[in-house]
C-alpha cells in the first residue's frame, strides 16, 4: 500500500527524521493560511501517490501567501501527468505547502528488502535529488549498500560508513546517523516494503532534512497497523481495481487489451497473459483469482470483466489445486445464468475435482467455448475476440 | 532417489483440524503419504483424517518420529509455527500459507541460516516426488514417475508444466514450488544444487517470472556447475513493466527483473528457453531426446 507524502513525512517525523515545516492544505484559502503560518517562502506540493511531479508542473513556489494561494488554486483540480501516472494523468486533490530549503546538497536514502540475501538493505547516494535509478544504471558505485541483520539492528557503525561514503562529516554525519536510524525503525516497526528519502538535502546553514518521502507498505502484514491502513486514499487507485478488491479479488490489474481473463496463480496469470500475446491477442487484465473455494467470487470476477468495454472475449484458465475446479465450473454457469455476459467465454479446467466440473458445464448446455489445455484456449479467445470484434 | 522428501517421509502436518488443512491432509494420505501426525494447540488428544493430533509439534515429533511438517496455519501465525518446526528439528518444512509478512520472514530465514535445516515456501504448493509422497496441495494425478526435476517459483504453474509433461510420458523426479515471496526459505538454486546430485533426476525443468534476481543466480550456478540439461521458461514476458502482479516477487525492479533479462542469461548459461508456456513439454521432450535422457 502507498501513502501520499505528507502521511510518510508525518509518519518519518514520529521516528526522529527531520522533514521540513509544513501544513497540507486541500483548498487554495487553506494553502494560503498555511503559508501564512509558516511566515515564510514556500514550495507547493500536488499530493499524488506517483512520482515525477516536479516535471509536470505539479510542485511551484511562492514567495508570499498571496502567491500560495494563486499557485495552490493552479495546481489543485489538474490531472497531474507524471512518467508514473499514464497519459490521462492523475486528479490533484490537496497540497503540502512547506518551507522553502536552501539546499546546499542533495543525497539519497533508502531501505527495501534485498530478496537476494532475504535482508533489509540500506542505500545510500551522494547523488540524490535525481532518478536514482540512471544513476545505480550508469554509475552504479555511486550507489552505497549496506545489509541490515534484523537480530543486530541498525548499528552507529553502519551510520557513519553510509554517512562517509556520502561525504559527510561532523554534525551534519550525526544528524544523517540519526535520521538513518529513524527510518530503519520506522520500516521495521510499520513493516514497510519501501522506504525512501529523495532528496534527503543538507541545507546552506547545516540541517539535514527530508525534502521528500516515500513509503510503502507490506499488505500481507496491514492487519497489525490499523493506523498505516487507515491511511489509504481510494482515490489514488483504479476504480475497477478497487471494487475487484472490495468483491474478494485482491489481484486484479485493468490492463489495456481486449481479452478478459481469470486464472488461478499469478504465475499462470501471467503465463496466460503471454500465450494470449504469442497468439496474436492483448489480454485486458490480470486476475489472479486465488485459491477460491467460493462461488460468488467467480461470479464476481465476470462482474469485474464484464464492466470493462474494452472486453470482447473471456478467458478462464483453472488449474486447481488447492482451488477446485468443480466450484469454478458452478461459478462460470451462474455468472453466465446471472446475465451480463455478452462476450464468448472460453474455459480451460484441469486439475482437483475436474471430472465434476466437466460435468457440471456439460450439464449446464450454456455457450462456453471449451479449451483443450493453455495453447488450445488462447487461440480459441484470440480468435473469439476478433470475431466479436469484427462483428461490432 | 529424489530430493527433499519420499517413502522414507514421516510427515507431520500443523494446522491440520483447519479447513484447507484436513482436506489437503486427506489428499496426502489418499496420494499414499505416511503422515504420521498433526499438530493444532488446544486440539491434542483428538484424531483428524485418522491421524493422532498433538498441542505441540515437540510431543507429536517426539511420539511420532516425525521427519518433515507442511504449515497450513493462518498467514498472521505462520513465522510462529515455522519455528516451532524448526525448533523441533525437522529437517524439511514445507509452507503453503499464502499472505505472510515479508519481514516475518526475513527473521524466519535469518534464524534457518546455517541451522542444516530446509524451509520451502511459504506461499508455495509444496514438494511432491511422484508416486512416493505428497506434501502440498498440488493435484496428485497429473504427475508421474520419472527423471525430470522441476523447479518453479508459482504454483499453479507447476502444475501446468507437469501435466505438459506427463501428457508426453516424461514422468518427474521431485517436484518444488519454492513459493513466490520476495523472501523465501530455499531459492531456486539450492534447489539446483540438490538435483544436480541426485541421480534420479536427468533433466530440470525451471519455471521463473519476473522480477528478483533468482534466475540470475540460477544462471550463475547452471554456467559453472549443471551437469544436467536445463529447459526454462519465465513468465511475464509481456506483463507492463511497473505494475504488481500479485506476487511481490513480480515487480519489475531495475534491469535485472525483466523476462528478457533472465531469458538472456539462462540462455548464456546453457539452459534451453521455452517463449511460450504452452511449448514447456514440446521443448523438454525434443531436449531429453537430444541428450538421450529420459
Amino acid at each position: 500500500m502507498k501513502v501520499h507524502e505528507f502521511q510518510a513525512k508525518q509518519l518519518l517525523a514520529a521516528y526522529s527524521v527531520p522533514v521540513p515545516r509544513g501544513q497540507v492544505a486541500e483548498t487554495p484559502r487553506q494553502a494560503r493560511a498555511a503559508s501564512q503560518a509558516l511566515g515564510v517562502p514556500v514550495a507547493v506540493k500536488a499530493q499524488i501517490h506517483a512520482g515525477g511531479r516536479g516535471k509536470g508542473g505539479g510542485i511551484k513556489l511562492a514567495a508570499n501567501p498571496d502567491e500560495a494561494e494563486r499557485v495552490a488554486g493552479e495546481i489543485m483540480g489538474m490531472q497531474l501527468v507524471t512518467h508514473q501516472t499514464g497519459p490521462e494523468g492523475q486528479l490533484v486533490r490537496r497540497v503540502l505547502v512547506e518551507e522553502q530549503l536552501q539546499v546546499a546538497r542533495e543525497l539519497y536514502l533508502s531501505i527495501v528488502i534485498d530478496s537476494s540475501n532475504g535482508l533489509p538493505v540500506m542505500m545510500a547516494s551522494e547523488a540524490g535529488g535525481v532518478d536514482i535509478e540512471e544513476v545505480a544504471a550508469a554509475t552504479p558505485e555511486r550507489i552505497h549498500r549496506l545489509a541490515i541483520d534484523p537480530t543486530i539492528g541498525f548499528l552507529p557503525f553502519m551510520g557513519r560508513q553510509l554517512g562517509m561514503a556520502m561525504g559527510l562529516s561532523g554534525d551534519v554525519l550525526k544528524q544523517a546517523l540519526a535520521a538513518m536510524d529513524g527510518l530503519y525503525r520506522a520500516f521495521l516497526e510499520k513493516d514497510c516494503s519501501l522506504a525512501e528519502i529523495n532528496p534527503l538535502v543538507v541545507t546552506a546553514d547545516g540541517r539535514l532534512l527530508a525534502a521528500d518521502a516515500k513509503l510503502n507498505f507490506d499488505d500481507n502484514a496491514l492487519f497489525r497497523h490499523g493506523d498505516i491502513a487507515a491511511m489509504r486514499d481510494k482515490d489514488e487507485e483504479d476504480p475497477l481495481e478497487v471494487q475487484a478488491q472490495e468483491l474478494g479479488i485482491p489481484n486484479y490489474v485493468k490492463l489495456t487489451g481486449n481479452i478478459g481473463c481469470v486464472v488461478n496463480g499469478a504465475g499462470l496469470a501471467m503465463a496466460t497473459m503471454d500465450a494470449i500475446k504469442l497468439a496474436g491477442g492483448d489480454p485486458a487484465n490480470f486476475l489472479d483469482i486465488g485459491t477460491v473455494n467460493s462461488v460468488e467470487r467467480v461470479v464476481n470476477a465476470f462482474r469485474i470483466l464484464t464492466a470493462d468495454p474494452n472486453v470482447q472475449a473471456i478467458l478462464i484458465n483453472i488449474f486447481g489445486g488447492m482451488a477446485r475446479v468443480d466450484v469454478i465450473a458452478q461459478g462460470v454457469i451462474d455468472a453466465q445464468r446471472e446475465g451480463g455476459v455478452r462476450v464468448p467465454v472460453v474455459v480451460r479446467l484441469a486439475g482437483t475435482n475436474l471430472e465434476e466440473g466437466e460435468r457440471l458445464l456439460e450439464e449446464s448446455k450454456l455457450p462456453v467455448l471449451r479449451a483443450s489445455d493453455l495453447g488450445d484456449a488462447a487461440r480459441k479467445a484470440v480468435e473469439a475476440a476478433k470475431q466479436a470484434a469484427a462483428a461490432k | 532417489m529424489s530430493i527433499l522428501i519420499d517413502k522414507s517421509t514421516r510427515l507431520l502436518v500443523q494446522g491440520i483440524t483447519g479447513k484447507e488443512g484436513s482436506f489437503q491432509t486427506r489428499r496426502c494420505i489418499e496420494y499414499g503419504t505416511n503422515v504420521v501426525a498433526g499438530v493444532t494447540p488446544g486440539r491434542g488428544g483428538e484424531t483428524a483424517e485418522g491421524v493422532p493430533v498433538f498441542d505441540t509439534v515437540k510431543q507429536a515429533a517426539a511420539e511420532t518420529n516425525a521427519n518433515a511438517s507442511l504449515i497450513f496455519v493462518p498467514a498472521p501465525f505462520a513465522a510462529d509455527a515455522v519455528i516451532e518446526a524448526a525448533y523441533a528439528e525437522l529437517p524439511v518444512i514445507i509452507c503453503i500459507t499464502e499472505g505472510v509478512p515479508t519481514l516475518d520472514m526475513v527473521r524466519v530465514a535469518r534464524f534457518l541460516r546455517g541451522s542444516g535445516l530446509t524451509l520451502i515456501g511459504p506461499n508455495c504448493p509444496g514438494v511432491i516426488t511422484a508416486g512416493e509422497c505428497r506434501a502440498g496441495i498440488m493435484p496428485g494425478n497429473v504427475f508421474s514417475r520419472g527423471h525430470v526435476g522441476v523447479i518453479s517459483r508459482s504454483g499453479t504453474l507447476v502444475y501446468e508444466a507437469v501435466a505438459q509433461l506427463t501428457a508426453r510420458g516424461i514422468g518427474q523426479s521431485t517436484c518444488v514450488g519454492v513459493g513466490g515471496d520476495p523472501v523465501i526459505g530455499t531459492r531456486p538454486v539450492e534447489i539446483l544444487r540438490r538435483f544436480n546430485q541426485d541421480a534420479d533426476t536427468h533433466a530440470v525443468v525451471l519455471i521463473g517470472e519476473i522480477g528478483g534476481s533468482a534466475e540470475q543466480e540460477a544462471a550463475e550456478y547452471i554456467g559453472a556447475e549443471m551437469r544436467k540439461p536445463i529447459i526454462s521458461f519465465i513468465a511475464g514476458a509481456t506483463a507492463p513493466p511497473g505494475r504488481r502482479m500479485g506476487h511481490a516477487g513480480a515487480i519489475i525492479a531495475g534491469a535485472a527483473g525483466t523476462a528478457a533479462a533472465k531469458q538472456q542469461a539462462l540462455r548464456e548459461a546453457g539452459a534451453f528457453i521455452v517463449e511460450s508456456p504452452a511449448e514447456i513439454g514440446a521443448v523438454t521432450d525434443e531436449v531429453l531426446h537430444n541428450f538421450q535422457v529420459r
